[in-house]
C-alpha cells in the first residue's frame, strides 16, 4: 500500500510538473525521426545479436574441443573482446575505413571474389553491426558454454553408442537441451544490446532511436520530455522481446516437467480404448 | 509379457551367417587411465546367441570392459573383435591406429547399449528417442521407423507411452524404452550397464523380464549386474572381476553353488 501510494504521488508530481514538458513529450513520440531511428536500433540489435550468436556457438564449441590450437584462438578472442570497452572497439571500427580503403577477397595474387569499398556510405552501418556482433559473440560464447556444460554427459555418451557422429550429436541432442539454459541469459543479451546500440554514436552512426532523439533535443533544447520518448520506445521493443522470450521458453522446456498435459492425456487413452476393442 | 519373436521358430536376433565366428573376442586387453590400470590382461569369448554375465565388485573393471567393446573407452594395450571386426583401431603392419570417427561409429551402430542411469534424451518423446537413430543414422524413412518403432514399444509393453516424455515415466518404464531404442538399431550386439540398479526394488523385474526375453529371442548379450538370480536364470557364461583381471568363469549355475576361487567366494558370500 505504501510503495503504490508513493508510486502514485510520483506520477502525480511527474504529470503536473510543467518541466517535463508532456506537450513536446506528445508532439514527437510519433515523430518520423524517432520511429526510423527506432527502426534502425532494431535492426542493429537483429544483425548483432545473429553475428553473436552465430559466432558465439562456434567460439563455445572451439573452447569445449580437444584441440590446442582452436582452443587458445578462442580464449584469445575472448580476452580481447572482453577486456577492452565496446566502445573503444566501435571506435575502432569507425576508423577501420581509413586502415584499410578497400577488402578483398580471393586468392593472393590470383582472381579475387569480392571486393568492397569501405568508405562507401553504407559501411559504417556494416561495421556498426560488425562491431557490436563481434563483442557479443564473446559473452555468447560463455553463455553458450555453461549451457553445453549443463548437458550431462550421459547423453553424448547414449548418442555416441548408438552411431551418431560428434556432429550429430551435438545438434539433434546437446544443443536441444543446452537452449533451456541459454535462452534466459540471451534474452538478457538481446534486451542489453538493444539499448547498447546507442554506443554507435562513437564510429560515428547517429540515426538509431537514442542519437535520433539526442539530435532532436540538441536543436530544441528539451532533453527531458525527448528522452522520454525514447524510453517509451525502447520499453516497447523490449516488452515485445519479452513476449518472444516466453515463447522460445516455453518451446525448449518441453519434456522437463513430469506432469502430463491433457493432449497426451488423450493420447494415452485413445491408446488404451484401442486394445480394450481390439482385445474384446 | 510379450514375445519378441515376431515370427515363430525364433532366432529373430541371430545374424544370418552364423559362421562359428564368436560375436565377441578378446584377448590380453588392457585398459589405462594414467597411472592405473583398470584392465591387465582380459580375455574373453562370446559366441553367437550367448548371453554373459560379468559380476565383481566395484572397481573390478567390468564396466570399463563393457565400454571398451563398443570403444567408448579405447583399449590400451590387446586385441578386441566384435563378429570379427577389430574395435576402433586397424591393423596395419605390427602397429594399431585408431579409427577415424566416422568409422568408429559405423562399427557402434550394430552394437546396441543399455545404461545404469538409462540416459534417454529427455527433450524428445519416447516414440521419438526410438526412432532418432534409425532416421538419422540409418537413414531409414520417419513411416518405417515410426512402425518398427510403435512394434518394440508394444513388445517392452509401453504402446500407450509413444507420445510421453521419458521424466513423465518410472524407472523402469525409461530403461524399457533404452532397451527399444537400443533394439531399433538392430543390433547383433546388446550391451547392458548395470541396467537395473538404479531402479526401485520392486521396478527391476520389469526390465529384467525384458532382458529374459530377449535373451531367449536368440541375441547375443554382456551384461553387467549385481542379479545373481538373473545371471544363474539366464546367462552362459559368468565372469567374475577383480582388480581388472578374470577371476573366475564357467556356468553360473556351477559358480554361483561352488566358487573355487577364495575372491569369488568373498564376493559372493556378500551379494547372495
Amino acid at each position: 500500500m505504501i510503495v503504490l501510494g508513493l508510486l502514485a504521488l510520483f506520477v502525480y508530481g511527474a504529470a503536473t510538473n510543467v518541466d517535463y514538458h508532456w506537450d513536446t513529450y506528445r508532439q514527437y513520440l510519433f515523430d518520423k525521426r524517432i520511429s526510423l531511428g527506432s527502426w534502425v536500433t532494431l535492426q542493429l540489435t537483429f544483425w548483432a545479436m545473429v553475428i553473436g550468436i552465430v559466432l558465439g556457438v562456434v567460439l563455445a564449441v572451439m573452447r569445449m574441443t580437444s584441440n590446442p590450437v582452436l582452443k587458445s584462438v578462442a580464449w584469445v578472442y575472448l580476452w580481447i573482446f572482453r577486456g577492452t570497452p565496446v566502445f573503444v572497439q566501435l571506435v575502432f571500427w569507425g576508423l577501420f575505413s581509413s586502415l584499410y580503403a578497400h577488402v578483398q577477397f580471393g586468392i593472393p595474387w590470383g582472381p579475387t571474389f569480392v571486393h568492397l569499398d569501405l568508405q562507401h556510405l553504407n559501411a559504417l552501418f556494416f561495421f556498426a553491426c560488425l562491431g557490436l556482433g563481434l563483442n557479443e559473440a564473446a559473452y555468447m560464447a560463455e553463455i553458450v558454454r555453461a549451457g553445453i556444460s549443463s548437458v550431462g554427459e550421459g547423453q553424448t555418451e547414449a548418442a555416441t553408442a548408438l552411431g551418431m557422429s560428434w556432429g550429430l550429436s551435438m545438434r539433434r541432442i546437446v544443443l536441444p537441451q543446452a537452449m533451456r539454459v541459454i535462452i534466459p541469459p540471451t534474452g538478457n543479451e538481446v534486451i542489453s544490446m538493444l539499448k547498447t546500440t546507442a554506443l554507435v554514436i562513437a564510429l560515428p552512426l547517429s540515426n538509431d532511436l537514442y542519437n535520433a532523439q539526442n539530435n532532436i533535443s540538441g536543436v530544441i533544447f528539451r532533453p527531458v520530455p525527448l528522452l522520454l520518448v525514447a524510453a517509451t520506445w525502447y520499453l516497447a521493443m523490449t516488452s515485445v522481446l519479452m513476449i518472444g522470450q516466453y515463447f522460445l521458453e516455453k518451446r525448449f522446456a518441453r519434456g522437463s516437467s513430469r506432469r502430463l498435459t491433457d493432449r497426451q492425456l488423450r493420447a494415452q487413452m485413445d491408446v488404451m480404448r484401442r486394445d480394450e476393442s481390439a482385445g474384446g | 509379457m510379450t514375445s519378441f519373436v515376431k515370427e515363430s521358430g525364433g532366432g529373430r536376433w541371430q545374424a544370418a551367417h552364423g559362421d562359428g565366428r564368436p560375436m565377441v573376442e578378446a584377448s590380453n586387453v588392457h585398459k589405462r587411465f594414467g597411472s592405473l590400470e583398470v584392465l591387465r590382461g582380459i580375455d574373453l569369448v562370446v559366441q553367437r546367441g550367448e548371453v554373459a554375465c560379468l559380476v565383481g565388485p566395484s572397481g573390478s573393471g567390468k564396466t570399463t570392459l563393457l565400454r571398451c567393446i563398443n570403444h567408448l573407452e579405447q583399449i590400451t594395450g590387446g586385441r578386441l573383435y566384435v563378429d570379427g571386426e577389430l574395435m576402433g583401431y586397424e591393423e596395419r603392419g605390427e602397429k594399431l591406429h585408431e579409427l577415424r570417427p566416422r568409422e568408429a561409429a559405423r562399427q557402434r551402430r550394430d552394437i546396441g547399449m543399455v545404461f545404469q542411469h538409462f540416459n534417454l534424451f529427455p527433450h524428445m518423446t519416447v516414440l521419438e528417442n526410438v526412432i532418432e537413430a534409425p532416421t538419422r543414422v540409418k537413414g531409414q524413412s520417419k513411416e518405417q521407423a515410426t512402425k518398427t518403432g510403435r512394434d518394440l514399444l508394444a513388445r517392452v509393453g509401453l504402446a500407450d507411452k509413444a507420445k510421453v516424455y521419458p521424466l513423465q515415466l518410472s524407472g523402469g518404464q525409461q530403461q524399457r524404452v533404452a532397451i527399444a531404442r537400443a533394439l531399433a538399431m538392430q543390433p547383433k550386439l546388446m550391451l547392458f550397464d548395470e541396467p537395473t540398479s538404479a531402479l526401485d526394488p520392486e521396478l527391476v523385474g520389469e526390465v529384467l523380464d525384458a532382458m529374459k526375453q530377449l535373451a531367449k529371442d536368440g541375441m547375443t548379450m554382456v551384461v553387467v549386474t549385481h542379479e545373481m538370480g538373473f545371471a544363474r536364470e539366464v546367462a552362459d557364461q559368468l565372469v567374475f572381476m577383480d582388480g581388472g583381471v578374470v577371476v573366475e568363469r564357467g556356468n553360473p549355475r556351477e559358480v554361483l553353488a561352488n566358487p573355487q576361487h577364495e575372491r569369488t567366494k568373498a564376493f559372493l558370500s556378500k551379494v547372495l
